[in-house]
């Protein structure tokens, strides 16, 4: 499968009545944004707002990230099975405004959501300070579920960002990217001598604000099973958690997965990128032994000599990632594995809630325990009501000068298990 | 500002006063730089002086080991140091052992900053790597060149009180304590780069090496549950209505005792989670999903099991440190112990 990935910068996010991208900027017509928002019954009201690099903005709770992209040229739509029809992507043309980024805010639950920061101390922790975000906070209807809430919000949210992402159709890409992820037979024929890799995505499924939907399919309700990497790029895989945000993948970590984009870089040089494998993380035990069976069996079938495993989120799943990792290697196929850590606040526990001699490859994302004290900023989108119960916070965590300590687990994308940031703890 | 105050600690070898046969050599005190030290004096610059070195013999320090361990805490007390430096002791094994044996002291009795140094398989470096910061070194004295300046630099960060960054930054040997960083590549990229390695035979180091798991056998069986008092204890995060004792979604730093004699079902109107980890509409709508009291006061009334404890403990499991978990069931065991409970169900989610 071959895509080719065209890339329009974007430097800012403007609102305008005319939707457009022009010189670099992003006008967005928010009449017509809350218009698509308002056609779920469920919600009762949307709010826009724009955050830029540099601001002084705090934005929490955070739902998901999502980066516009329009299938320009080739099968099937951004988001197949979510918000578009299923038909398989992952070839033809895409672009992407790069540099932009819809954030969808909402108090869900009550806690457990994210926190991005656009400057300070914070917005070191967090990809999305780097971003123009277009942030939209949801209100819902009274009387709904929270179930039905969390789905109308990431609906809207992907409904969003595709009418964004269509305003780059037919402009012309700064820079492009072309990803040839060719069949299995091709690539042996082709890279003969290199080793073939594959790469193993863990998936959280555990339930609301736990999951993650593949083609629109609830992954906990799925086995492990294969696609190309394009595919993803073309948004096949959508976030539906944002729990312990440091360390959840949001819709824009798998829009733009760091390992399979490094994995390419490799790809026909040291390496030949043959699998790609997702699996997901249920919280069974029979799900867990069955799903891990399932990525070492195929594993072994495509006879790979290394992969590298991710795993989204901890504690649990530390559990779902060593079964894949000892199953994996005991097939004889090399492991690295990509995980963090929650060594406590002053990093002296053990890290992991499962361990195994096997796992004698691990790239760390840092403590997500470490406590920082995030300035107080000028302006909140959303709400800080929540700031003690997220998370990652504490009683104490808001203090009365506006400023607030908390576990970067609080901040989303802190500790990303793709291996996304540059954090890391030794 | 003035210069920082340095001790430095040594040996008999490294003063020059001899080998093995002097190895009994008593501590003493001297003013100034002695062996090593005018290495340090060289690095630190007119950033900090060492003003005294103490030196004592390898054997003396460790056969006397109480009168040598006080008579040089009297002499760091006596001088009040910035930072207390010692070694660096490469391979040496008594003299790493006694580096680390007075740092440690220096550090908890006095709380001045300590710091030293010796090569990764020094005995000394086994027993103390996780509380104190060792320098890596060369196994033997030609590396020195490369100790001292990183020794020196981070004394003086020690002195000044400056946050000590992660052992790979820093150069001391990683320990018990995990401290972050930024790396110069994304962790996709080290994970692809470390896989090419591993594929290929080449060395690679894992970022955290796998820990020893602390793995508990079951207690034999209760020989006779329908007379057993039994208690429930949970991870899942039950707790009366409003969490009373703001137990944290995450991270828990505390648990919760709370009474439930009397109390024949958990109803939504009394009970939720407090839990971040999973979906909480299920337990929130009825907690015995997580903490069976309803089922469990079936079972008395059944005569299946004796009784069911009047108090239950709770905590969250998500993201709690082990370490905590460990010291909060220490805690509750022996409470369950004094009041008789035979047996416990533990539920998770």
């Amino acid at each position: 499968m071959k895509l080719k990935v065209g890339y329009i910068e974007i430097r800012d996010i403007m609102t305008a009545d005319k939707a457009e991208v022009r010189d670099g900027v992003l006008y967005v017509d928010t009449k017509a944004l809350e218009a698509i928002a308002l056609e779920d019954e469920h919600i009762k009201s949307v709010k826009f707002d724009v955050a830029r690099p540099g601001e002084s903005v705090r934005i929490t709770p955070v739902k998901d990230v999502i980066e516009p992209r329009a299938k320009v040229e080739g099968p099937g739509d951004i988001f197949p099975g979510m918000t578009t029809k299923v038909a398989t992507v992952g070839s033809g043309t895409t672009h992407v405004l790069r540099g932009a980024a819809v954030v969808t805010v909402g108090k869900i639950v009550g806690f457990q959501e994210g926190i991005i920061d656009m400057t300070g101390v914070g917005a070191d922790y967090t990809p999305f300070s780097a971003t123009n975000n277009l942030v939209v906070d949801f209100t819902p209807v009274d009387g709904i579920t929270a179930h039905e809430y969390e789905a109308a919000i990431r609906t809207a949210g992907l409904k969003i960002a595709y009418e964004l992402g269509k305003l780059g159709k037919n402009l012309t890409p700064d820079e492009t990217k072309e990803y040839d992820f060719p069949s299995l037979m091709e690539g042996i024929k082709k890279y003969p001598d290199l080793p073939r890799v594959g790469y193993v995505l863990m998936l959280q499924s555990q339930g609301l604000l736990h999951d993650t939907y593949v083609y629109g399919v609830d992954m906990k309700q799925s086995l492990t099973t294969m696609l190309s990497p394009t595919e993803i790029m073309d948004g096949a895989i959508v976030s539906g958690n944002c729990v312990s945000a440091c360390d959840k993948n949001t819709t824009y970590h798998h829009q733009n997965n760091p390992v399979i984009e490094d994995l390419f870089s490799e790809h026909g040089k040291t390496l030949n990128f043959s699998a790609m494998i997702i699996t997901n993380e249920n919280v069974y035990l029979a799900d867990k032994m069955r799903s891990s069976d399932w990525s070492a069996k195929l594993v072994d079938y495509l006879d790979l000599e290394g992969v590298i495993i991710s795993q989204e989120g901890f504690g649990n799943p530390d559990t779902d990632l060593i079964m894949n990792c000892k199953k994996i290697e005991e097939t004889g196929t090399h492991t690295v594995i990509i995980t963090d850590e929650y060594a406590g606040r002053d990093g002296t526990s053990q890290s992991l809630a499962d361990a195994d001699a096997k796992a004698d490859a691990l790239v760390t994302a840092g403590n997500a325990n470490q406590v920082v004290t995030l300035p107080k900023l000028d302006r909140v989108i959303g709400t800080l009501d929540y700031t003690e119960k997220i998370a990652g916070g504490f009683a104490g965590s808001l203090e009365s000068d506006g400023s607030i300590t908390v576990e970067i687990q609080a901040i989303t994308g802190a500790t990303n298990e793709l291996g996304f940031s540059r954090l890391s703890a030794r | 500002m003035g210069k920082f105050k340095v001790v430095h600690y040594i040996n008999q070898f490294y003063a020059g006063i001899g080998g093995e046969e002097f190895a009994d050599h008593k501590p003493e005190m001297r003013d100034g730089v002695v062996g090593p030290g005018m290495a340090f004096a060289g690095a630190f610059g007119d950033k900090a002086e060492i003003t005294k070195t103490i030196v004592c013999g390898d054997s003396f320090f460790n056969e006397n080991l109480a009168e040598a361990k006080k008579t040089l805490l009297d002499m760091v007390r006596a001088e009040k140091p910035d930072v207390f430096v010692a070694g660096p002791a490469f391979n040496a094994g008594r003299y790493g052992v006694a580096c680390g044996t007075i740092c440690d002291a220096v550090r908890e009795e006095l709380g001045i900053p300590v710091l030293t140094g010796m090569y990764e398989e020094n005995p000394g470096a086994e027993m103390f790597k996780d509380k104190l910061l060792i320098v890596a070194t060369k196994n033997n004295a030609a590396g020195m060149r490369d100790a001292v300046p990183k020794m020196a630099a981070l004394a003086l960060k020690l002195a000044a009180g400056e946050q000590i960054g992660a052992s790979i930054e820093e150069g001391y040997l990683p320990g018990g304590t995990r401290v972050n960083f930024f790396e110069k590549e994304r962790g996709s990229r080290r994970a692809v780069d470390m896989l090419l390695k591993k594929m290929a035979g080449k060395p690679f180091v894992t970022e955290y090496p796998m820990p020893d798991f602390d793995r508990v056998e079951p207690n034999a069986a209760v020989v006779d549950i329908s007379s057993a008092t039994i208690a429930l204890v949970t991870s899942g995060g039950i707790v009366p209505k409003t969490n009373p004792d703001r137990i944290e979604s995450s991270s828990a730093s505390k648990y919760g005792e709370y009474d439930i004699s009397g109390v024949e079902d958990l109803t939504p109107e009394s009970f939720e989670t407090a839990h971040g980890g999973y979906d909480p509409v299920y337990a929130n709508a009825d907690a015995d999903r997580v903490l069976p009291v309803d089922v469990l006061r079936d079972m008395v009334k059944e005569g299946i099991i004796g009784k069911l404890h009047d108090k239950f403990y709770t905590t969250v499991g998500n993201g709690t440190a082990t370490k905590s978990s460990k010291q909060f069931a220490a805690e509750f065991a022996q409470k369950l112990k004094d009041d008789n409970v035979q047996a416990v169900i533990l539920t998770s989610t």
